[in-house]
């Protein structure tokens, strides 16, 4: 996978597109970055993939410059972000979350009025092509849909040829379409050879997109490895749901030392992560038959994604944020 | 790498032309920046006979309004626009749109006045044109080169007022107040629109502690029908420019790129969620 083979264009290969080592961020008493490291070779598609409030915000604006770190070290295209150097800004697109337009241009006029800040770019029609906007250039930017300003961002992120490209959160607020053609476009861009850093608190979204992900709650590295490999070990657990009654939670102990699986039990539900399914289940009945209780609700399955996801995060992620429940209803 | 980039002067002629194409294509500026001050121009023209200044002669009133109105302009086009449209844009994230490409930020902020200075100057011609055509306004050719460096001192520092301004803007919607609340009660009392013939002593200080009436008057110098002599007023010019090194220094520290955060009913759209 390492692009160590001749290099036409003469730029050391093993110098990888992003290296974060032991960076950390905080707002007031708030760790929002803890000690992250990770690096992203070049010509990946690279995600950061965790709830809100997880630190991947924070993370890619450090990384793009537009935010300053409290310790640690950064490397983008083999240069610190923090110096603000235009020779990066040259190479990197950024394409942020909610950021404005100019109301009173034509898409093409924004499009050739930030070309024209890069030392190389591409044609406006081209990148018009590329998000998908083909024969609306001529049209002013308010007219457009919320859908159609997004293609605009992504534009102007890459008007002027970047060698890395940022995005963040590229297809939250989408409806169900509106994604599945981002990450068409995503892919395209992916075939062009450009190394891409993403942000998602979509599980599917990263699975469709990425060829590494890095799993981040509450500013830490909770997993990394290709959507794959996440998955992996959880795959071959099984899941075992069951719902208890409340009376019965305070005689679980007993019960819970006795499994082999990973278990948990919230809001009255125990969950029961187990590569032995059918010792633990032989536990579970026994000690409901002991004590005369129904198994109410008992289901038996595989994991999916999202429960990987969901268990890597603990759950509704950060307890104090009180957006990241909505993970569930992905 | 031997690609260089783009020319620092083409850049920066061509943020200059787009952001004259922004004000163009924004109605409400266009018509409070350039026809507001002209409209007053038509009514005191309406209202104000010649004024009779000894026996048997008269000067056109317009000698008296219309340079002031002029500078009037001059300030909208640089204080107030570059103020409340800066602050604007800064908080529908335009300018973070901007500072993530590799375009220098002085050359941003070069862009910005370079257009208003146009449109000032545009403004302020209209207005001593049709002083000229239709209410009998004179001007010695002279002194000329004393208005037009007097001009330049007062949109450059107003300039410079602008962007400080819009870095002490709390929000992009409270910009508009701000530039109105502190530029109106001080062109009353700096002779823009009447000259109070004898202003009481603590009106003509205040006048005199902002950049507006020296502004006024160093301008007026070059079209005034009673002094004789230069038309330089070199202390006055100081004066101004004093004020837009001050503006510097605001807008040098104080300046951000990013949406206003915060509660209140600044950000709008643009304001980020983050903890």
């Amino acid at each position: 996978m390492a692009p160590e083979a001749a290099n036409p264009t003469g730029r050391v290969a093993d110098v990888p597109a992003v290296a974060v080592s032991n960076l950390t961020r905080s707002y007031g008493d708030v760790l929002a970055v803890d000690d992250l490291s990770f690096t992203v070779e070049p010509g990946e598609v690279f995600a950061l993939l965790g709830p809100n409030g997880a630190g991947k915000s924070t993370t890619l604006e450090i990384l793009e410059g537009h935010r300053h770190r409290d310790g640690g070290t950064v490397e983008v295209l083999g240069r610190d972000p923090a110096d603000g150097d235009r020779e990066l800004r040259d190479r990197i697109g950024i394409v942020l979350q909610e950021v404005g337009i100019e109301r009173e241009l034509t898409v093409r006029e924004v499009l050739e009025h930030y070309g024209a800040c890069y030392r190389r770019r591409l044609p406006v029609d081209d990148v018009l092509a590329l998000v998908g906007l083909e024969g609306l250039g001529d049209r002013r930017t308010h007219r457009m849909s919320g859908g159609q300003k997004r293609r605009i961002d992504l534009a102007t992120g890459l008007i002027g040829d970047p060698d890395l490209l940022f995005l963040d959160e590229p297809t939250t607020g989408f409806d169900p379409s509106a994604r599945r053609q981002a990450w068409e476009m995503v892919d395209g861009l992916r075939s062009l050879g450009k190394t891409i850093l993403l942000t998602s608190h979509y599980m599917d979204e990263v699975e469709a997109l990425a060829d590494r992900v890095l799993v981040i709650a509450g500013g830490r590295v909770v997993a990394t490895g290709t959507p794959d490999e996440l998955r992996g070990g959880a795959d071959r657990d099984t899941l075992i749901r069951v719902r208890f009654p409340v009376e019965a939670s305070g005689t679980v102990d007993g019960l819970l030392s006795a499994l082999t699986g990973r278990a948990s039990l919230r809001n009255g539900m125990l969950e029961v992560r187990t590569p032995a399914p059918t010792a633990d289940l032989h536990h579970l009945t026994t000690w409901a038959l002991e004590r005369s209780l129904e198994l109410d609700g008992l289901e038996v399955n595989r994991p999916t994604l999202e429960d990987v996801y969901l268990d890597l995060v603990g759950h509704g992620g950060d307890p104090d944020d009180p957006e990241a429940g909505g993970l569930a209803g992905v | 790498m031997s690609d260089r980039f783009p020319s620092s002067l083409g850049l920066l002629a061509r943020q200059v032309g787009y952001q004259n194409r922004l004000f163009r294509r924004t109605a409400i500026s266009a018509f409070f920046t350039l026809a507001f001050p002209l409209i007053f121009l038509l009514l005191f023209g309406a209202i104000f006979d010649d004024i009779h200044v000894a026996p048997g002669e008269a000067v056109a009133a317009a000698q008296f309004y219309a340079p002031g109105l002029a500078v009037f302009t001059a300030v909208s086009a640089t204080y107030t626009n570059i103020g409340i449209t800066t602050a604007i844009y800064r908080d529908e994230g335009v300018l973070m749109r901007i500072r993530s490409t590799p375009l220098p930020r002085w050359i941003y902020m070069g862009g910005i006045v370079g257009s208003a200075v146009v449109i000032a100057v545009v403004g302020s011609l209209v207005m001593l044109a049709v002083g000229f055509g239709l209410y009998g306004l004179e001007m010695q050719a002279d002194r000329i080169p004393a208005a037009v460096v007097t001009f330049v001192v007062g949109v450059a520092s107003f300039s410079l007022l602008g962007l400080a301004l819009a870095s002490i803007a709390p929000s992009g919607q409270s910009a508009p107040a701000l530039a109105q609340a502190t530029i109106l009660p001080v062109a009353f009392i700096s002779n823009v629109f009447v000259v109070v013939p004898d202003p009481a002593r603590w009106l003509d200080v205040a006048g005199d502690v902002f950049p507006l009436k020296p502004f006024v008057e160093a301008f007026y110098a070059a079209f005034d029908p009673f002094r004789t002599g230069s038309a330089w007023e070199p202390g006055l010019l100081l004066r101004i420019a004093a004020w837009g090194l001050l503006g510097a220094v605001v807008a040098v520290r104080r300046f951000r790129w990013e949406p206003s955060t915060g509660t209140g009913s600044g950000g709008g759209r643009g304001r980020r969620s983050r903890r």
